[in-house]
Parts: structure tokens; sequence; C-alpha cells
């Protein structure tokens, strides 16, 4: 079964200028009944969006429809809280396919590559640059290379190299899935467990 | 020989395979699910038309969507219902053993595994909810997963993950009365932040870790991932071969002759090199209290709250952000603030002994009118062991009510809800905006800082009661 592939992503951004942004603001718990991974978008940062009648919150950076494209530029700490996979369904949901920030909650980083969401750890310098730019001119164009692991920002004279796992990036690239890879090495599996009854 | 932690020798032994510049093949002894990150797990494996791979070492529990009261009755919400009857569908079909909602071994997941024996020392355990780190206190590795995951372990029973870097928190010293396993923890997070241990698998240890028993091992091991850690752990000793020898359903297994010999290696080697140590002195530690809305935002329950956490222009307007949120400014004190809710339960304190240190300190005395409590036990025995020792009527006695097991109002995903506004002192893990209800105020505390604030309808000190 194939998955979502990335290799090169070319777009406008979106800033979220708070760092340690948890899994409850980015899906409420009150949205996890879904029995499917659909439609989680509709409630992307959910109470920060709108407020509690319903009103839509206009200093939300979301709702200001001068900022717009498919990466999210956020604070340190990005995804930290629950494990619910949930949060990066949201955030993919609603039309990221890259989120950017100087450090990742372990949990969400994991969840977010398990489903074609490129996390991309950068500098915590370069980012305040990048967040800057970007809220400065909402029409700053960021291209994110997988292939060679670069973060370009010209406007903001940014060209910034970014860790990832090879087996992860490959995974990417090519739109693998693990579950494919352990069920086909099924037999080592079996090998182990014998060998541990022992 | 290469000298271990206890981590390495655990993860190690429990390598199917190495993939060269990636993860680890990793086996897992046990997987608990419940029913809000499992279904898409499962439609993964019908859309697959593949079984689940080892069904008798999965557990499955509804806890996280469940009323509290009238369990016995259908649950009211549509979405919950129908989320609970998937999971049952689920276990059915793929033949998994459900302690569901009336069972009598129901209750939160990370309760009824150690209560039911299926938590022992060298395992390896998943489950698809972040506080799985709880089990760590009985010397395994054990961590939360998404529900990609989930499906990969209900799959595989194999999980591909980096293995992470290893760090050692150290608590030595004595401490002070009125001061718990949730305390020590908070501090630990408040001094470490809530990512200083991102990338980190954690070993507790020192005098104070070694004296607390397997209940207050859990509470510390739970809120592991409030600090970022992948996971916490604590090295298995006589404490826990006790509490195992009197689980019923492993009556037997442990010979009462002593320590069982293959857990002899189950600690770190004295030469072990660890990535990161920390050391903290117990008898410094006080009642905590968290001010803001993420769990490393605590202080000391009479502590004053800070200007800024000390960071740079994003760290300053969030901190900012969080205290207005919270309605509270730099340079306020949190003693005698009002309270409107109180919450004891979760997985993180809401065990017997926690009941216990809750009753104790009401006993004899009346809740607050200006306070609404949900006492909630984390799961049937320990509501059941509640009755049986009386607790239940001494809680009655000062205006307290027992519920019925669940998550409740730790993450209010069913009715339990702090309205919008109210401050509610609560024994949980997690004191993000909303967490336990929109525009609701968290501020995390112990059982007994909770009972105080219950008795006083502030916040109080827990020390004030206890001679």
């Amino acid at each position: 079964m194939s998955k979502t592939k990335f290799d090169i992503l070319r777009s406008t951004c979106v800033p979220l200028l708070y760092e340690n942004v948890d899994t409850d603001q980015i899906i409420p718990a009150r949205f996890l009944s879904a029995t499917s991974r659909e439609g989680f978008g509709e409630n992307l940062f959910r109470d920060w969006r709108f407020s509690k009648s319903g009103a839509v919150n206009i200093d939300f950076i979301l709702n200001n429809p001068e900022y717009s494209g498919s990466i999210l530029v956020a604070g340190k700490n990005f995804g930290c809280g629950s494990s619910r996979e949930h949060a990066v369904w949201a955030v993919f949901d609603y039309g990221f396919r890259a989120v950017v920030s100087s450090f990742f909650a372990d949990i969400f980083k994991n969840n977010a590559l398990n489903n074609g969401l490129l996390p991309v750890v950068i500098p915590e310098k370069d980012l305040g640059t990048l967040l800057s730019c970007v809220t400065k001119d909402p029409e700053t164009i960021v291209t994110i290379d997988l292939h060679r692991q670069l973060l370009i920002a010209p406007a903001a004279q940014l060209s910034v190299s970014f860790e990832i796992n090879p087996y992860k990036k490959e995974c990417l690239l090519k739109g693998l899935d693990d579950i494919d890879y352990l069920l086909g090495i099924q037999n080592h599996i079996i090998d182990y467990e014998l060998i541990k009854s022992k | 020989m290469e000298a271990k932690t206890l981590f390495d020798k655990i993860w190690d032994s429990h390598v199917v395979r190495h993939i060269d510049e990636g993860p680890d093949v990793i086996y897992i002894d046990r997987h608990y699910i419940h029913e809000v990150t499992s279904p898409q797990a499962f439609n993964g494996l019908n859309d697959r038309a593949i079984p689940v791979f080892r069904p008798e070492k999965t557990l499955a529990t509804a806890d996280h969507n469940i009323p509290t009261l009238n369990q016995d009755q259908e649950i009211k919400d549509e979405l919950s219902r129908n989320q609970v009857r998937k999971l049952e569908e689920n276990c059915s079909k793929y033949g998994i053993e459900l302690f569901g909602i009336g069972h009598p071994n129901n209750g939160i997941v990370h309760v009824i595994g150690p209560e039911l024996g299926k938590t022992l020392p060298g395992m390896t355990i998943v489950c698809g909810d972040s506080h799985t780190s709880t089990h760590g206190a009985f010397g395994t590795v054990a961590f939360g997963i998404g529900t990609s995951e989930v499906e990969m372990v209900l799959a595989t029973q194999c999980i591909m993950q980096a293995k992470p870097a290893k760090m050692r928190i150290t608590v030595n010293g004595k401490l002070q009365k009125g001061v718990t396993a949730k305390d020590v923890i908070m501090y630990i997070i408040s001094m470490v932040s809530a990512s200083g241990a991102t990338g980190y698998f954690v070993e507790y240890a020192g005098s104070v870790i070694r004296s607390l028993s397997m209940e207050a091992r859990m509470t510390i091991c739970n809120m592991s991932i409030e600090m970022g850690a992948r996971g916490g752990l604590i090295a298995p000793d006589e404490i826990t071969y006790e509490y195992l020898k009197r689980v019923p359903s492993l009556a037997g297994i442990f010979p009462s002759s002593g320590f069982p010999e293959k857990w002899n290696d189950l600690k770190s080697d004295p030469d072990a090199i660890f990535d990161s140590e920390l050391e903290f002195r117990g008898d410094l530690i006080n009642p905590m209290i968290t001010y803001g809305t993420n769990p490393g935002m605590g202080m000391a329950i009479d502590g004053t709250i800070p200007e800024t956490d000390g960071a740079k222009q994003e760290g300053a307007a969030s901190f900012l952000k969080s205290l207005d949120y919270m309605g509270f400014k730099p340079g306020m004190k949190l003693l005698g603030h009002p309270v409107d809710y109180v919450f004891v339960g979760s997985c993180t304190n809401g065990r017997i002994e926690d009941l216990r240190a809750f009753a104790e300190m009401v006993k004899g005395r009346k809740k607050a009118s200006n306070i609404t409590a949900l006492i909630v036990p984390g799961s049937r025995m320990v509501e059941k062991q509640a009755i049986r020792e009386g607790l239940t009527g001494i809680l009655k006695e000062a205006g307290f009510e027992l519920r019925q097991p669940g998550c409740s109002s730790c993450l209010a995903m069913n009715e339990d809800k702090i309205p919008p506004g109210k401050y509610a002192v609560s024994t949980s893990n997690r004191n993000f905006e909303g967490r336990q209800g929109p525009g609701s105020k968290t501020l995390l505390a112990s059982p007994l800082t909770a009972a105080a604030a219950a008795i006083t309808g502030k916040i109080t000190d827990p020390r004030d009661f206890i001679n």
C-alpha cells in the first residue's frame, strides 16, 4: 500500500508565533470521537479559530486571508502533549504539507513522518529570521527540497539544511509503508519469537 | 563487556532487526489499546485483509470516551457510543480480550494493566496513548504511539523506532510531610521544562525514588512525557516484587522464596554511561501547583509566579499569553485564590493510595460550598477496594461522591467538562488551554493539595492540615 509522497514543495507560508503548541490546541479532545481519518481539517486549532459561540476569531492567523500556503512555520516544541495522530491528520487535511520549527515533540514528529507531513527542523536563529520575514511579507515563497534536505527562502536570504533520518527520507520520497516492510520480514519476527521462548 | 543501562538492556534484547541508517525493528511484548486511537488502525487491517498477528499479547479497554455515572445505561452521546461499539466489534472480530464498560476489571488502561499482572519487568510495552510511560514503573520500556503505529503493532507485533538517547534523573534525600510523588515529578518537570527531555528515555534513580510505592512510581513515570521524554523507567526491586506477588492473576507465578533471579540483571550497570544526568534533592521539594498552560509552568504552592520563563521574543509572547489565559500575572501568589472545581482521578493519580490520601485529609471535614468535585477511581477494582476500606463512607460524610471509572475530566472527552472560565485543581497530568473543557483553567496538583482546596474552596497548602 503506497502512502503520500513528498519531494519538493514550493509555497507561501503561515507563521504561527507561539511556542509549545500542544496537540490539545491542534485538535481538541472533543473531536477525537471519529472512527475514520477524514475531515479533521475542519477542527484544526478549533478553539483558536473560533470563539465559544462559534464566531470567527479575526485575530488568529489562520483567519487572516493575507496568509495562506501549504507550509506552517511555528515556534519551538510544536506538537507536544498527547500522542493523538489526529493532530497530524488535522494539519494535513487543512492543507499543510510541511511544518517548520526549531524543535518538534518526538511522538508528533513520528506521526507526521508516517503521514507524509514533513517536519523540518532548522536552527532557532534561522527560524526567527523566517518567522519575521513571512510575518512582514505574506507573499514570501519558501522551497523545501527533501532530496537535497534544504529549505530555501531567498527573500529572507536563507538556505538552510535540515536533518532527516535516511530511512524515513526514502519512505517519503517513494511513498513507502512501514507495515509493508514489516509484513515482508514476518519470518524474521517469528525466528525472534522462537529464540526468545527458549 | 560494555556497561549498559537498564534501558539499553531491554531495548537491545528486543531488536529484531536494525535498519542501516534507520530505525530499529523492536518486538513488542504487550500492546494495550483503547477506543479512541484504535478504530482507524483496525480499519487499516481490514483494508489489507490481514489478522491481528498476536491477539493474545493485546489487551483492550474503553476508558477515554465513556461516562463516569450510570455506566449500566446506554451511552447518550452518539459518537462516543459508536466509538465504544466499534472497539467491541473489532475485539470480537480479531480475538482480542476486552475489559469493556461494565466488566469487573474495566478502567483506565494504565491502571488496569498492572492490576491484571499484564505489565511485567523487562517488557516492551506500547499503547496509542502518551501516558503509556506509566508502565515504566515496573522496569519496562513503555511508550506512547500514534494510530499508524498501533496498526503496525496489531499487524506484526513490531514497531520501527529510532533508539532515543538516555537520561538519568536522580532524586536523593527525604521528602517532607505533605509532599508526594506527584509533587516530585511536577518539580522535576518545572526544572527541566516541557521540552527539556525530548529525544531522551529517562531512568529515575536515587533514595527518594527507591522509597516510593509502586503506585507512587507509576505517578512519576506517568508524567515523563510532560517534559518531552520518550518514556521513563525505574529498575525493579523488592517493592516491585512485593506488589506483583499480591496480584491475583499472578498467584503462584512468583515464588515467595525471593526476588526472581531473572530480574537480577534488570538494572543499570554501575559504570553505564548516560547521555545526560540530572540530580535533585528531595528535601527541597514542596507541594506543587501549576500556574500556566503547560506542565513545566509549575511552582511551590506558596511560590510567586515568575516574570518570564527566561526566553527570547517568541518565549515571552507565549508565556504572557499563557498567564493571560489563566487570568494570572507575574508576581502573583496563588495561595488563597478561589477554586471552582476539584478533580481527583486519571492515570496519574486515580489509584487506591490516591483515594486514601484524599479521604484521610477530608475525613471529619466538609467540602466547601463553592466547590464542585469529581472523584473518579481509576478502575472498578480501585472502586471496589475503596468501598471495602470504607473510603466511600468517609467521602460521603464529607460531601463527596465516588463516580465510576474512566479518564473523565483529565481530557474531558465525555460530559465531565469543566465549564469555561472555571478554575479546577486537578490531579491529572495536563493543564493545556481548554484541556478540561473549552475555556477551563487547570491547576495541576497532588491528591493532598486537591483535598485541601476541596475543603477550603481556595488554593491551600496541604501541610496546613498535616500534624
